[in-house]
């Protein structure tokens, strides 16, 4: 059996009784059941955040769903979900759409909320895809520019520009599966 | 305004001037962002990185209310003052240690800092003198507003800000307060105290955070959920524990004078003595015995120094300051002797004749 946390075979295998919805095993190799045994002493959010993943993936999935799971794979910042587990950190906003149902339960655990109550931003950041396509869009004007394709990377410039001042977005969303679109707004760009 | 002038002035938060100075060293609110139309920083390339970089810098140049601003590129700096930036809090350890571009914008009067391409793109903080988290708020809330205007933040519709680590998502909005508790240490009651804060979403750290001791009965208090609640909510949360810990604080040292008021006083007065005599001393020691004095000119039992100078001694003790305040760069051992030298000038009625030799 694989640590849930890396490609290393899990040496440590730990019940979990505090949890409200009866034991869990967690299944860790010995470098990452250290972290985990330790959380409860240690007030790093990384270590709490690995803990956490571990006890919530467990929860609620079997191996196969697990080991498919680690292979989802960001299509904007090409990060895959084992990475970020392994990590604790994601690699683009779009990730939060992306893994949503994942997170979901994630955020719920170490908040008690998945809901932003807080104060929102003077500009308006315009639907996820958006966003997102301006990421792409960004990193294929740099690489044009890098192979000296300036016509094309000019083309690229008037593009972003056209979408940061609140035109169509050309172009399917990035997303490979689910339309992540229920929060989208049309109107970006306004407060 | 040069990096070389802050290390023998003193942040507005050190003065020891604001409420419950005697136990609350410093407040200080973060506010994690992130630009929506970058990857996060763990999958942002060098090019991207040094975008983000000139593109805040560029920014930050145009907010008016920021005259004067210090923009320092963390890669150019050498290894003591990137360490003098840590022990001065202006940016966190991670930052220092870490790779690619990277940089630090910070407010003369030391009142802001904001970290560029640290864990998020951005890290915003205020720090303020003593317990006073809403001015903290309110200043960085300003801050935030001024900045927002200018950049577009990664924000979503229901989960708020969105950060690299889902720990920092919705607010972003880290609240902490540093507190000195030498009296909860001594009668042992700190455990039980911070035991019981766990239940309420507050998290304790020692002074010198993630992975370090406990050192010098310094605690920082923060809170743990940043989303779910307002901002104000999350001051709220932690501005109403902290008088809590502060009232356990004062009835544990009113313990100590009532019980075992001569072993206290020979505590302190041997700490004094060793701070004011030694010829050579570690950082570490002299956070220790530093902790007991400040600890007995809260009380009355040394009145010849202001708490002010003893904030100071804590900052201007640590490794990369004592190098910046001599203007060279010295072995451990040189540190050890140069410390207990800048001591004696600082403590102590004549203090200024004994450090001569
Ligand atoms: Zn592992
Ligand atoms: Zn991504």
């Amino acid at each position: 059996m694989k640590c849930q946390q890396c490609e290393k075979p899990a040496t440590f295998h730990i019940t979990e009784l505090t949890e409200p919805t009866g034991p869990v095993m967690v299944h860790l190799c010995e470098e990452h059941a250290r972290t985990y045994l330790s959380q409860e002493n240690s007030d790093s959010p990384t270590n709490a955040l690995a803990g956490m993943l571990a006890k919530q993936l467990k929860l609620e999935q079997t191996a196969d769903q697990l080991a498919k799971l680690d292979k989802k794979t960001c299509p904007v910042c090409g990060i895959t979900f084992a990475e970020f587990r392994q990590a604790g950190r994601l690699g683009c906003a779009y990730d939060y759409v992306c893994f949503e149902d994942d997170l979901g339960a994630l955020l719920l655990s170490i908040h008690g909320s998945k809901t932003h109550k807080g104060k929102r931003p003077a500009r308006g950041t315009g639907s996820p895809d958006r966003q997102h396509k301006l990421i792409q869009l960004r990193r294929e004007m740099h690489e044009a520019v890098t192979a000296e394709q300036y016509e094309r990377a000019g083309e690229l410039r008037d593009t972003i520009q056209d979408i940061e001042n609140g035109g169509d977005l050309p172009g399917a969303p990035p997303s490979p599966d689910a339309a992540p679109d229920s929060d989208s707004d049309p109107n970006s760009g306004s407060t | 305004m040069k990096l070389d002038e802050l290390a023998g002035k003193c942040g507005e938060w050190l003065l020891g001037t604001g409420p419950e100075s005697d136990i609350v060293i410093s407040s200080r609110v973060r506010l994690a962002r992130n630009l929506a139309e970058f990857p996060f920083i763990r999958k942002a390339n060098d090019s991207e990185r040094t975008q983000i970089s000139q593109l805040v810098h560029a920014k930050m140049d145009s907010i008016k209310s920021w005259p004067d601003l210090l923009y320092v590129d963390i890669q150019s700096l050498d290894e003591v003052d990137r360490q003098f930036l840590v022990e001065r809090q202006l940016m966190s350890r991670e930052m220092a240690e870490a790779k690619g571009d990277r940089a630090v914008a910070i407010d003369p009067n030391e009142r802001f800092s904001i970290m560029v391409n640290e864990e998020d793109h951005l890290r915003l903080q205020v720090m303020c003198s003593g317990l006073d988290l809403q001015t903290a708020w309110e200043r960085i809330d300003k801050l935030d507003d001024e900045l927002g205007e200018k950049l577009t933040y990664a924000f979503h519709d229901t989960l708020g800000f969105l950060t690299a680590c889902p720990t920092n998502v919705g607010t972003g909005m880290r609240v902490s307060v540093m507190m000195h508790l030498p009296a909860l240490v001594i009668t042992r009651e700190i455990e039980k105290v911070f035991r019981s804060l766990q239940k309420i979403n507050v998290a304790v750290r020692g002074l010198y955070g993630e992975g370090s001791q406990f050192m010098g009965d310094f605690y920082q208090i923060s809170n743990q959920i940043t989303l779910g609640r307002t901002e104000a909510e999350l001051v709220t949360t932690v501005n109403e524990v902290v008088p809590r810990i502060i009232e356990y604080e004062r009835r544990a040292r009113e313990f100590l004078v009532n019980e075992s008021e001569q072993d206290l006083h020979d505590d302190v007065s041997r700490a004094y003595g060793i701070l004011c005599t030694a010829k050579k001393i570690s950082s570490e020691e002299t956070l220790h015995y530093l902790s007991k004095v400040r600890m007995g000119v809260n009380l009355g039992l040394i009145r010849s120094i202001e708490i002010e100078t003893i904030n100071k001694l804590f900052v201007q003790t640590q490794p990369a300051h004592l190098q910046k305040l001599r203007g060279q760069h010295l072995s451990v051992a040189d540190r050890n002797i140069e410390r207990a030298s800048y001591l004696q000038s600082h403590l102590g009625p004549n203090s200024k004749s004994d450090a001569d030799n």
